[in-house]
């Protein structure tokens, strides 16, 4: 694991990706610094932190693309999936480098607030929590473009994907509100779900009775729990799409709160990323 | 040392390796050879871990690759069909890397990279980007990075291609070297370097291993029948007849010769019986000039023809089969 992060390390340090990503992030948030705070002469430093988010969306994808495309595509995995280390050793030395090129970033934002200090009063601890949960954040971005670029051997299409799967992210509140709130609505919508679930399990495993008892089980469970208690349907769409929204918990950092919900769900999308990432590189060693 | 057993790897319905069982023991050099496509590389991919196979097992050592993988794949050191370098790495980086991968004990680690670099004879090139290296150089830098480390068995899959002429001359006595205390394994697809280095050599074809043997005694399987080539000039009624009452012939065959007047013929001798000189005396007596006589040795290129091109239209007629 150490080999392999640093040897990506310094693969982002000796090529110009690590310089544009680390560059992009100051040179945005640096103009937003200067607008809001030199000049506004406003104290709180998460409006820039804030104010950066759309730029996760290109700078993310042009990090991450090719971490592990670009192995399967010159075939060096073939080193490392042979060598005495595992798959997850190989998924999280290239994480860490990805998270520490971005920590780069960071500890120069990092600076930010101490140089207001010269100006008046901040809040130091709201200042840091903001910062913190910007590199959370960050690093969860980071844990999905690092499993989308194990899905495909091409940059092109792994640096496609993570920007769409990131924009859909980053939308998806405005998205959330046009579906309909009423419970009969989601009610439908998860009828729905489930035939399309089941359509997909028997894709995989091609048995006509084991899908049908599943779907059958589920829908009949669905129209229990309607007819028992049709509150828990309300607005259980927009609670399902929430699950995507993956800046709504950084709001609550930027308000000074250290939230433990945040760190946790932040913390569980790079588990689950990561995993998914372990099992993709599996899944091509069986097929 | 390497124990495969049943040995099946499917894409969809096609077999790339089928029912393959082997043993490979200690400190010799394993061949594999097969026509392109035979699923060389799909098997070498298997033992080194790389896929998993559909069924069967392979065990490195005693470890299963699957199971024990890591304590498995130790024992190895692999060079794919594509050198897997990085471009942008210089060749000490990509050693020193690789080094870590494997790791290699920190103390020892620059003695056997710099060991593995003379070995491959890429010292010279060590502070250049590989992006910049020729083909040559790359394979032999994958080479560098296969032997490095010295692991009990060497994996290669083609390792001679890209290499000029005098490198294949030291790459063979390189492996030859390390086979003094590794098993080696490498692949081709042609048979003047397998036979010209290897103690033992295993025909694939369509994923089945069609034949396991050392060298010699391949070509000794075919020497059953042996051919004699002939040209007489005479009277084809009057040879036809000769070589009708002469014990030991098989079959044979008359054809018109470009010499005027004489004729060419080719026969099938039983077993190792030796005809040569009895043909001589009956022709002479008969009055039949013997122009031309040449025994045809059988050699490994006919035994690989036979038994791949044999294997080729039993595939077929299963092919014809199940599509019914």
């Amino acid at each position: 694991m150490a080999a392999i992060y640093k040897k990506e390390f310094r693969g982002f340090m000796t090529s110009m990706v690590g310089y544009v990503f680390i560059a992009f992030l100051l040179v945005v948030s640096g103009i937003y610094y200067t607008a809001y705070h030199l000049q506004g002469a406003y104290p709180k430093f998460s409006y820039t932190l804030q104010s950066v988010l759309f730029v996760f969306l290109i700078a993310v994808p042009v990090l991450s693309m090719r971490v592990l495309a670009e192995e399967r595509k010159q075939k060096t995995d073939q080193l490392l999936l042979t060598s005495p280390v595992s798959v997850a050793g190989i998924v999280m030395g290239k994480y860490l480098a990805l998270v520490s090129v971005f920590g780069i970033a960071a500890a120069v934002l990092a600076v930010y607030p101490l140089i207001l200090t010269q100006f008046g009063t901040i809040s130091m601890a709201e200042s840091y929590t903001a910062l913190f949960g910007f590199f959370l954040m960050g690093s969860c971005y980071l844990s999905i473009g690092l499993y989308l670029s194990s899905v495909t051997e091409s940059q092109v299409i792994a640096a496609v994907l993570t920007f769409l799967f990131l924009f859909v992210c980053y939308v998806i509140e405005g998205i959330a509100s046009f579906f309909p709130e009423t419970s009969s609505a989601s009610f439908y919508t998860m009828v729905v779900l489930v035939l399309a679930a089941a359509c997909v399990i028997y894709y995989m495993v091609h048995q006509a009775v084991i899908t049908i008892a599943i779907a059958v089980c589920l829908e009949a469970a669905l129209v229990v729990l309607y007819l028992v208690n049709a509150s828990f349907y309300e607005s259980l769409i927009q609670e399902l799409l929430g699950v995507l929204d993956i800046t709504e918990h950084f709001t609550e950092f930027c308000s000074g709160i250290l939230d433990v919900t945040g760190i946790i769900y932040y913390l569980t999308v790079i588990g689950v990323f990561l995993f998914l990432t372990v099992q993709s590189i599996q899944k091509r060693r069986w097929s | 040392m390497i124990e495969v057993n049943h040995l099946v790897k499917r894409y969809g319905s096609n077999h790339a390796v089928d029912d393959l069982s082997f043993r490979v023991e200690r400190g010799q050099i394993y061949g594999f050879l097969g026509p392109n496509g035979a699923g060389k590389s799909t098997t070498m991919n298997i033992l080194t871990g790389y896929i998993a196979p559909s069924s069967g097992e392979v065990k490195i050592n005693g470890h299963d690759i699957l199971e024990d993988a890591e304590a498995a794949r130790k024992c190895i050191g692999y060079l794919p069909e594509i050198p897997p370098i990085y471009p942008e790495m210089t060749v000490l980086e990509y050693l020193t890397f690789a080094a870590e991968l494997k790791r290699l004990p920190g103390k020892s680690r620059e003695a056997l990279i710099l060991e593995a670099m003379e070995l491959t004879g890429v010292v010279e090139v060590q502070r250049r980007l590989i992006k910049n290296l020729s083909k040559g150089f790359r394979q032999r830098v994958g080479l560098a990075q296969a032997i490095l480390g010295f692991p009990e068995i060497i994996i290669l899959d083609e390792p001679m291609v890209g290499l000029d002429p005098k490198q294949i001359i030291e790459v063979r006595e390189l492996i030859k070297k390390l086979s003094e205390k590794h098993t080696v394994i490498l692949s081709s697809h042609i048979l003047s370097e397998i036979s010209a280095i290897c103690d033992h050599i295993m025909i694939i074809s369509h994923g089945k291993l069609v034949a396991s043997d050392t060298p010699e005694r391949l070509t000794s399987l075919m020497k059953g029948s042996a051919s004699l080539e002939l040209t007489v000039r005479c009277e084809k009624h009057g040879l036809h007849q000769l070589l009708k009452d002469t014990s030991g012939i098989t079959s044979f065959e008359i054809l018109d010769s470009p010499e005027q007047g004489a004729h060419d013929v080719l026969i099938k001798t039983e077993g190792t019986t030796d005809l040569r000189e009895k043909l001589f005396y009956e022709l002479a007596s008969r009055k039949m000039a013997l122009l031309r006589m040449q025994q045809s040795h059988v050699s490994l290129e006919d035994v690989f023809l036979e038994l791949t091109e044999n294997e080729e239209t039993e595939g077929e007629e299963n092919e014809d089969g199940s599509d019914l």
